[in-house]
């Protein structure tokens, strides 16, 4: 737009002519757009995708083959056990990252462009979440190829592995909602990265996630026995290897359904209060 | 004459601090007007309340017949806002963008495509269309969040400091946009620091300090109320500066104007007699001078006169 190239007369009359349509995007319409975009920063930061599946490759490398001889008598009985667990453990941290980019949104006035539009103001936190679940599903795709190939077995066969990730992504979703009020409360994404990992060492680690709680002290085992990530490790485990779950699942619907309860609203009226 | 943009006691507090103190406007259906003050004085509180994203806490405000906080949906239809930083996606590309807002506008797939290319080679963003938003320059993202506001050509066009941080090239050609999008019908609100970008778009305008409008009217109004001239003295060397100054100070006291240009010396003076007395005591003290004029004021002197302080002072307050 050199003052020589802006148009002038009839071309920029034309330019502006366009109207607002008469209606403006459905609620449906807008969080499919929003999601869309959520894709394409999938495409074009890739980078964010590897960033937090990298340390999961790492531990299920280590795991397999430094503990694995010693926790489960071999490499290949260990990654039985650990794998499904490791799926946990990916996906739930990935899930700060909707923090960390709504914090970044924020920063950068995106969202001040987005509440301005007459769209359904919930759309951009929901079109987000979208394009994050598609992000977790990748990651865990991820994870079991390489699981697959270094000799994980899932007797529960497509199908159990299929219902386990499944219930990690419905879980995630609801843990989303956590690092949305994160997101939104501190000033630097950096800071939702740091804050949300202050939660998310002792939620992942303190699980049965590497190792069962026969070992633990009592008073651990309480607390490990009562951690969410336990119950979804568990019924992940469990549906990958085809043996019955249902207590398991319920326990996780339970946990998905406080954690999404309280969570949620929160973050809708911190969303919706001004900035 | 219709208003598109009317506000009446218009206030708001953050916590215990006030940010607005009463802000009346009114502001006619397709003129471009501008909202001048040092940061901190309320502008950007000012647009946020009315493009819907804060809520007053004292008075009221329309948008094209529209309360801001009742019908804040029918608000959000009619307008758009250029923030102060560039509110687009920088991982997306400046096409991607464009279409992301044609989308939530309701637009099709197919128009939104259309209408983005339509914009970016408008903009001269043609070739830069396809690139992340990141790697444009600070003129080029402006551009960009500028045709994100005319996606769809609102009926207001609320635009936040469009221009700080631009190079005057940059500067011009936002300017011209301007001119050329209140040509179209559409109102257009600006805020800026800039006095002399008001005077050149702005048919009227109002200076806010403190959360207050201070001075309202056409740039000339605000010239001939303070009813004083200005006095411009162009030396012949930078060396005989202090030794002018103190001469122009001693005979017009508070009216010297600082921060300008090292040859140069501004300032207020009350009558031409006045002007003449400076000239007779440069003059006499043999100070070589190469221009010597006494004409309007500038809106820099109008801000002082209404203010007690220069426009481009920067203030520790927060911006609000």
């Amino acid at each position: 737009m050199s003052a020589d190239t802006l148009p002038t007369g009839d071309r920029m009359r034309e330019l502006l002519s366009m109207r607002a349509p008469a209606h403006p995007a459905s609620s449906l319409s807008s969080i499919v757009t929003l999601a869309w975009r959520a894709m394409l920063k999938i495409k074009h930061v890739p980078f964010q995708l590897f960033d937090v599946t990298i340390t999961p490759i790492m531990f299920t490398l280590l795991f397999t083959y430094i503990f694995g001889g010693a926790i489960a008598g071999s490499p290949g009985e260990y990654i039985q056990y650990l794998l499904p667990g490791i799926v946990v453990q990916t996906i739930v941290f990935i899930t700060v990252y909707t923090g960390v980019g709504l914090n970044t949104d924020i920063q950068k006035g995106l969202y001040d462009r987005f509440r301005s539009l007459p769209i359904w103001q919930p759309s951009p936190l929901l079109g987000m979440l979208l394009g994050d679940v598609f992000r977790y599903a990748m990651a865990t795709s991820l994870i079991i190829g390489l699981g697959l190939i270094l000799g994980f077995r899932p007797a529960g066969g497509v199908l159990g592995v299929l219902a386990a990730v499944g219930l990690v992504l419905v879980f995630a979703f609801a843990m989303s909602w956590l690092w949305i009020i994160i997101g939104m409360l501190v000033r630097t994404p950096e800071s939702v990265m740091t804050t949300s990992f202050v939660f998310l060492m002792p939620l992942t680690f303190a699980s049965n996630i590497f190792v069962g709680l026969d070992t633990m002290p009592g008073w651990l085992q309480t607390l490990v026995g009562n951690n969410p990530v336990t119950f979804l490790a568990d019924a992940a485990r469990k549906l990958m290897h085809g043996e019955p779950a249902g207590p398991e699942v319920v326990r996780v619907l339970i946990a998905t359904a406080i954690v999404f309860g309280v969570a949620a609203p929160i973050a809708m009226r911190l969303y919706r209060k001004e900035r | 004459m219709t208003n598109a943009i009317e506000t009446v006691g218009l206030a708001k507090s953050f916590g215990g601090t006030r940010a607005l103190a009463g802000v009346d406007l009114a502001i006619r259906e397709g003129s471009v007007y501008g909202l001048l003050g040092p940061n901190g004085a309320g502008k950007t509180t000012t647009i946020r309340i009315l493009t819907t994203l804060i809520r007053p806490t004292g008075g009221s405000a329309t948008v094209l017949g529209h309360d801001v906080v009742r019908e804040a949906k029918q608000v959000r239809r009619k307008v758009s806002l250029t923030g102060q930083y560039a509110s687009v996606d920088e991982d997306l590309t400046g096409h991607e963008n464009l279409v992301l807002v044609g989308r939530l506008l309701g637009l099709s797939w197919k128009t939104s495509k259309q209408r983005a290319e339509q914009l970016l080679e408008a903009f001269g963003l043609l070739d830069a269309g396809g690139r992340q938003v990141r790697t444009y320059s600070g003129g080029m993202r402006r551009r960009v969040d500028i045709a994100a506001s005319l996606v769809v050509v609102p009926e207001v066009l609320f635009l936040d400091e469009p221009t700080t941080g631009l190079d005057p090239r940059s500067r011009n050609q936002v300017w011209e946009l301007v001119r050329q999008i209140a040509a179209q019908g559409t109102t257009v609100l600006l805020t800026t620091q800039y006095l002399e970008e008001a005077d050149r778009l702005a048919e009227r305008m109002a200076v806010i300090d403190h959360g207050r409008v201070i001075a309202e009217g056409t740039s000339r109004d605000l010239k001939s109320s303070i009813g004083t001239n200005s006095l411009r003295v162009r030396l012949g060397s930078a060396d005989a500066r202090p030794r002018a100054l103190e001469l122009v100070t001693s005979i017009v006291g508070e009216g010297v104007l600082p921060g300008q240009e090292p040859l140069e010396i501004t300032a207020r003076v009350e009558s031409q007699t006045q002007a003449a007395r400076v000239l007779v005591a440069l003059g006499e003290a043999s100070i070589e001078i190469a221009q010597f004029a006494v004409g309007d004021p500038s809106l820099d002197e109008v801000f002082l006169a209404l203010t007690g302080k220069p426009a481009d002072e920067p203030k520790a307050e927060a911006k609000s």
